[in-house]
């Protein structure tokens, strides 16, 4: 049977059709316009059309994290392309599958400045996990299958595909599967096996071992085999910023988030720890605080599907190049039939971390504006909504907070930019996992200030009939930097008043602004108004939901590890240390 | 600091030489000289850089190289194993009177003469970069007009090649 013949732009549908894809943020322009055509009849494949390509880009990557599938965002060529860059840049850090297409000038005006160009190819690269750059029509099939195989597979990451409108325009006969020629592709994802022996080895032999859990358990979705390891171990888990959720706060072995604004225990556990099983964590700069003081005493056991990852900060006595599925269930399997069901003896470094535990509990102090406290409101949303929901936050306090007081119990259940710390994330984000999970509550917690960043997805959602529920924690100010202009700039306050809070000028008003779009506006003001609130917001789906949270903006994020310094230098509260116990101290 | 020599087999695709040198500004690796051209198989491209790092970083640098979509394979050449040769074309300045002082270290250096004009010779010459460097040494005085090089090009000895793997 012959071949059917396709446009370019009819390629690009049925293929992404056939690559299993069935949503898609995006906006049309000039350059895209030919795919747009046939993508209007598409039935398999659902295009939201959002106000700004940014919120493309987020809203594809909270699709992508809520769901673990694949994002998918599409941009016309020039600034429609360009507007895509802070998503895929976020996506990158953050290691989330994504797939950006965008539309390019015809082949044969690129590199003449034609209108709308720009090399968006180059702008990209090193921002990509890959990226590809169309001029047929008969390269289009293998291009996105190749494309979508580099951003799920091995370290999942953006992929750029940028199209010519000639190739668009162009025919060629549709081959189905295409051959996919990635000589240079070869993701590890099978463990060494001596390399497992080595690791059991050295947890048997541990006194103060901690399992040190980043994102990538998440992306691998390895919360089980982390669970069953823990258990066999019977060893402290820490779970970073991007691994919320990849092991249940309610464990008990749980001793919370490590790192800048971590707990107490996590920091102290790591930082005392003889062993660093490390699981998808890369030692970030937010974790370690200053690297030559970061847990000097450790080995280290450093898993990671990416090979780069592995030494590229700290040493590792045990590197594991792998799948974090496949590596911890090999692990598990070597433990079980080392161990025989004995637990390595760790009592003592228990003992230590369960006295730190009721020592150093996380808790806040109420405003002394007479605000409501933003750590309760959030503690609230979390209680009300439970483990089910899922929760995109903005960056800053309000994000800090939320990955502090809101229990997490599973994968996927919180979704935030930790690697880039992208204003602006959550609303978008918020809108693509819901998309991704309907059935689930989606809160998007932000912060007033990046919630005008992209708050016009709302109207995205209201007229799409996606009603997330957006909790802006209102605190007047660009509240984090205002914490650092606290504690390290005298309290001068430059530049970070927004103006938005009960007692000034109110611009905007966000209850208001949230009616403009046809959601539910709510401000709330005092905490006996929070529940009601928040079960208001929970009830109603006809339509997004957005609550103005009057909150004290004095109010600031403990503990802390000032930057830069040693994480033996956390800090509980303002100028409170923890006390150690004679001859403890290093 | 140390140099080493990576011979990268990669993928002869457009914007490929960005991807590459992109990477090592971006990681803060210098290169000290980069040569690339086609090799015995249709579509590979051969690049030899030659950085200047320390033990630690070079990993990070050959890992980082291996996350590139395009590049196949990247191996360290060590002194030991390896065939290294730099090519120069030189132009020196010559009037009568010098012209048989310049030839001499050209017959010494086993060098050419490409060019001849009246006041000035263009010479080749091709070697390790030390005899290289030795022979701009001994044209030096005479006046070094201009100067041209390629990158290092190495290779692996005895008759093992690096895209055999590759290609089964
Ligand atoms: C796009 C972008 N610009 C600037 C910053 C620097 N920054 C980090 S947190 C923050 C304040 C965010 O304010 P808000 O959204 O109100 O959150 P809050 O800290 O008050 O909870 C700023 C400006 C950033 N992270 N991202
Ligand atoms: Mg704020």
């Amino acid at each position: 049977m012959a071949n059917e013949v396709l446009t370019g732009a009819q390629a690009i549908v049925r293929s992404l059709e056939l690559l299993g894809v069935t949503d898609i943020f995006g906006l049309p322009g000039g350059a895209i316009l030919p795919t747009y055509d046939p993508l209007m009849d598409s039935t398999k494949i659902r295009h939201i059309l959002v106000r700004h390509e940014q919120g493309a880009g987020h809203a594809a990557e909270g699709y992508a994290s809520a769901s673990g599938k694949l994002g998918v965002c599409i941009a016309t060529s020039g600034p429609g392309a360009t507007n895509l860059v802070t998503a895929i840049a976020d996506a990158h850090m953050d290691s989330v599958p994504l797939l950006a297409i965008t539309g390019q000038v015809n082949s044969t005006s690129i590199g003449t400045d034609a209108f709308q160009e720009a090399d968006i190819v180059g702008i990209t690269m090193p921002i990509t996990k890959h990226s590809f750059l169309v001029t047929k029509a008969e390269d289009i099939p293998a291009v996105l299958a190749s494309a979508v195989l580099i951003a799920t597979t091995g370290r999942p990451g953006p992929v750029l595909v940028d199209i010519a409108k000639d190739a668009q325009n162009g025919k060629a006969e549709f081959i189905w599967p295409p051959k996919i020629d990635l000589p240079g592709y070869k993701p590890v994802t099978k463990p060494h096996g001596k390399q497992i022996q080595a690791a059991a080895q050295l947890i048997k032999d541990a006194k103060r071992p901690v399992l040190y859990v980043g994102g990538g358990i998440v992306r691998a979705g390895a919360h089980l085999e982390l669970l069953e390891l823990a258990k066999i171990i019977g060893a402290p888990v820490v779970t970073t910023l991007m691994a919320r959720g990849a092991y249940p706060d309610s464990d008990e072995q749980n001793l919370g988030m490590p790192g800048m604004h971590g707990t107490v225990p996590a920091v102290t556990a790591l930082q005392r720890s003889d062993l660093l099983i490390t699981l998808g964590a890369r030692f970030d700069d937010r974790v370690t605080g200053q690297v030559k003081t970061f847990a000097v005493g450790a080995k280290v056991i450093h898993v990671d599907i990416d090979p780069a990852e592995i030494g590229k900060i700290r040493f590792a006595d045990v590197p594991i190049v792998g799948d974090a599925k496949e590596v911890i269930t090999e692990l598990n399997t070597e433990l079980k039939a080392d161990l025989k069901g004995n637990k390595p003896d760790i009592a003592e470094w228990w003992a230590f971390l369960n006295d730190l535990r009721t020592r150093y509990p996380l808790g806040y102090t109420q405003p002394d504006d007479g605000k409501m406290s933003p750590q309760f409101v959030i503690s609230r949303i979390g209680e009300l909504s439970g483990p089910e929901a899922i929760f995109a936050a903005g960056v800053g306090q309000h994000q800090m907070w939320s990955a502090q007081f809101i229990k997490y119990e599973r994968p996927n259940s919180w979704l935030n930019s930790g690697g880039a710390g992208t204003m602006g994330y959550a609303v978008p984000a918020a809108m693509g996992a819901k998309v991704a999970q309907p059935e689930r509550l989606v809160w998007a917690i932000d912060g007033d200030g990046c919630f005008q960043m992209t708050n016009q997805e709302l109207a995205t959602c209201t007229i799409n009939n996606i009603p997330i529920k957006v909790a802006i924690i209102n605190n007047s100010s660009l509240g984090m930097v205002r914490q650092w202009q606290t504690l390290f700039y005298n309290s001068r306050y430059s530049n970070t008043d927004l103006n938005t809070g009960t007692d000034t000028i109110m611009v905007p008003d966000f209850v208001k602004l949230a009616e403009a779009y046809g959601c539910l506006g709510i401000r709330v003001e005092k905490e006996e108004d929070v529940d009601a609130a928040i079960k208001l917001a929970m009830e109603t789906n006809d339509r997004p939901v957005v609550i103005d949270f009057i909150v004290g903006r004095d109010a600031m994020v403990w503990p802390m590890v000032p930057a830069g310094l040693s994480n033996d230098a956390v800090q509980f509260a303002k100028d409170e240390r923890p006390v150690w116990e004679e001859g403890e101290e290093e | 600091m140390s140099q080493h020599v990576l011979s990268l087999l990669v993928e002869d695709r457009p914007g490929l030489l960005t991807r590459v040198a992109g990477l090592f500004a971006r990681r803060g690796f210098n290169i000290e000289s980069l040569a690339v051209g086609a090799t015995e198989v249709e579509g590979l491209s051969r690049i030899t850089v030659v950085v200047n790092v320390d033990g630690l970083p070079l990993e990070q640098v050959t890992k980082q190289l291996n996350k590139l979509i395009n590049v196949i394979k990247v191996v360290e050449l060590d002194a030991e194993t390896t065939v290294e040769r730099d090519h120069m074309l030189i132009k020196v300045r010559t009037d009568a009177a010098t012209r048989s002082q310049v030839l001499e270290a050209v017959t010494l250096f086993r060098a050419r003469v490409i060019d001849v004009a009246s006041d000035a010779l263009i010479i080749e010459v091709t070697g390790e970069t030390a005899k290289c460097q030795a022979f701009i040494k001994v044209l030096e005085p005479f006046g070094i007009k201009e100067l041209v090089q390629s990158g290092v090009l190495a290779i692996g000895r005895g008759s093992k090649s690096i895209t055999e793997k590759v290609l089964k």
